[in-house]
């Protein structure tokens, strides 16, 4: 198994997509720390964008606030929407499932190499962010969501834990993309229908009468790290994410599954 | 209890809707045959080697490789078994050194020595850092044949095996089928091209629409429509004419030659006759059917067996 995954990072690697995505979530906090660096003001209105000049912590909060409406789906959506279409598409799927190796071991290795990818783009824009408003804004103490002030070291631990909850449902978007790319075969249907859905996910939690469902919405799950940065921390929306994402993510790698098992591997 | 067969189909089916693309194929392969599957595009041998490696599910029947059912026995139904359906294909991206390191991968593992060793069969060494991107069709037939030859295989499926190769390339694959099989591999390839199965292959199954209409020996089907001769002469219509008046009912004219069918003895007799007639006779042989005439004969008319 170990094998099949790493095979499956290599070809990720291997693909100028993989490093469209990757490059934009690198890009994009740099961007923003250059904006903000010769313009005045800020993101006043989000979380912790008041404070975003007093210490290099609160950039990758704030650039995590904006890149999760659409920037990172898509980034996600380019790789988990190709993973399995492109090999049915390329004739490659043939060429692997007739060797030693199981439909559902090369399915598992999709999974985890797509989730793999997902996390590492997070992480990745999270560490731009952090180092380069670091390098203009210092190292400093951050404000939590409460107002209270919290040591930098105690604020890095927050932001790698917040990177990782938020990962979460970023993985539950991985799973749709992969599920769409096994049903459909086809990466550009698979890659607009993830993004698709992922809109529509973020959409249905602004509409009014959903105030009932909103909590168990998949785009609510994106705020769920706002939990880490009070004070004390509220574990009620780490702990929903945690099993609604699940949920997310379980249903359509288990119907993808069962289809990527069963179906006729033919000239495509 | 005897060694199985490397491959056994029996009563295969695939429908596609109200299309019967395989309709109750039957197949056997045994150890050492350099195994012939013949028919014209569209007949269905594709998709029967498809459902013989687990590719695609048989609506009815079943395929077994070496005694095990790729439906039942998963991957491990593939041991000892390589191949490629619809030629190969491999990752663009990738060189072709690390392509066969993936597939010997997937297999468990394979030495950097044994993929120079199947580099240096294909002849492909010297350019197997480049990516396979940028091969020609040849190149990524004859990585095909490298990446099946990784498998150790006992049966190699090969579909189409020269199909888009220049002449050269042609014989390059045919010696190298005839290589792997006097090393002992069984193998199976589809083919439209006569020549070459002819010349490669001593068992054949030829398919059409669907449905298997000849399997068995190659020589005893050439013989089966032996027979015959060919006269060549100078005033063909009278020696039609004294073939006849000879009793040799079935003697035709085509393309300027007298053809016939008749024992030996009549043969002998007649050559004497037309040559009291005055008739001069340029040539009188043997007729020996091609395979190439069996397959369209067969393939365009009716079923013969």
């Amino acid at each position: 198994m170990t094998r099949v995954y790493r095979w499956e990072v290599l070809k990720l690697l291997a693909q100028k997509r993989t490093y469209l995505g990757l490059g934009a979530a690198m890009i994009v906090p740099l961007i923003f720390v250059t904006v903000l660096i010769l313009k005045t003001g800020g993101p006043n209105d989000i979380p912790l964008g008041r404070y975003i000049r007093q210490t290099g912590l609160a950039t990758p909060f704030v650039v995590l606030f904006f890149m999760s409406i659409w920037a990172f789906p898509l980034i996600t959506a380019l790789v988990a929407g190709d993973i399995v279409a492109s090999e049915s598409h390329n004739g490659t799927l043939k060429t692997i499932l007739t060797r030693s190796r199981n439909r559902g071991e090369i399915f598992a290795a999709k999974i985890l190499a797509a989730f793999t990818y997902t996390a590492v783009v997070v992480f990745a824009m999270g560490t731009v962010a952090f180092v380069a408003a670091s390098i203009e804004w210092g190292f400093n103490d951050l404000t939590s969501l409460s107002g209270t002030t919290v040591s930098a070291w105690h604020g890095l631990g927050l932001l790698a834990a917040s990177l990782a909850i938020y990962a979460w449902p970023m993985a539950a978007i991985a799973a749709f993309g992969l599920f769409l790319s096994t049903v459909t075969r086809n990466s550009a249907a698979a890659v607009v229908g993830t993004l698709m859905w992922a809109l529509l996910m973020q959409l249905l939690g602004v509409l009014p009468g959903t105030e009932s469902i909103r909590p168990y919405l998949l785009g609510e799950q994106f705020q769920a790290w706002h939990g880490f940065l009070r004070t004390p921390a509220d574990w009620t929306p780490i702990v929903r994410a945690l099993w609604v994402c699940a949920l997310y993510v379980g249903a359509p790698l288990a119907v993808g599954y069962l289809v990527f098992l069963r179906r006729d591997v033919a000239g495509e | 209890m005897s060694d199985p067969s490397p491959l056994e189909a029996r009563g295969l089916v695939k429908r596609y809707g109200d299309l019967v693309a395989v309709d109750h194929v039957d197949l056997t392969v045994d150890r050492g045959d350099v195994f012939g599957y013949l028919g014209p595009n569209g007949a269905g041998k594709t998709t029967s080697l498809r459902m013989l490696l687990g590719l695609i599910r048989p609506t009815e029947g079943n395929a077994r490789l070496f005694g095990r059912d790729p439906l039942v026995d998963g991957a491990r139904a593939l041991d000892g078994v390589a191949g490629f359906v619809e030629g190969p294909r491999f990752y663009p991206y990738l060189s072709g050194r690390r392509n066969l390191r993936l597939l010997g991968d997937l297999d468990g593992g394979v030495a950097s020595s044994r993929i120079d060793e199947v580099l240096d069969i294909v002849e492909l060494r010297d350019r197997a850092k480049d990516r396979v991107g940028g091969y020609s069709h040849g190149m990524r037939q004859r990585l095909g044949i490298a990446a099946s030859l990784l498998r150790d295989p006992q049966l190699l499926l090969l579909d189409e095996p020269t199909t888009g190769l220049d002449p050269a390339g042609m014989r390059d694959m045919r010696g190298l089928v005839k290589r792997l099989a006097s090393e002992g591999i069984t193998i199976m390839l589809s083919s439209h091209v006569l020549a070459e199965v002819e010349e490669l292959c001593n068992r054949v199954a030829i398919i059409r629409k669907g449905r298997i209409i000849y399997e068995g020996r190659l020589d005893e089907l050439l013989e089966s429509a032996g027979g015959g001769y060919v006269l060549r002469t100078s005033e063909p219509e009278r020696a039609r004419t004294l073939l006849l008046a000879h009793g040799i009912d079935g003697a035709e004219l085509e393309q300027g030659e007298v053809r016939f069918q008749a024992e030996p003895a009549a043969v002998e007799a007649v050559s004497i006759a037309l040559g009291q007639a005055g008739i001069g006779i340029s040539a009188l042989v043997p007729r020996v059917a091609t395979l190439e005439e069996l397959f369209l004969d067969m393939t365009e008319h009716e079923a013969v067996a």
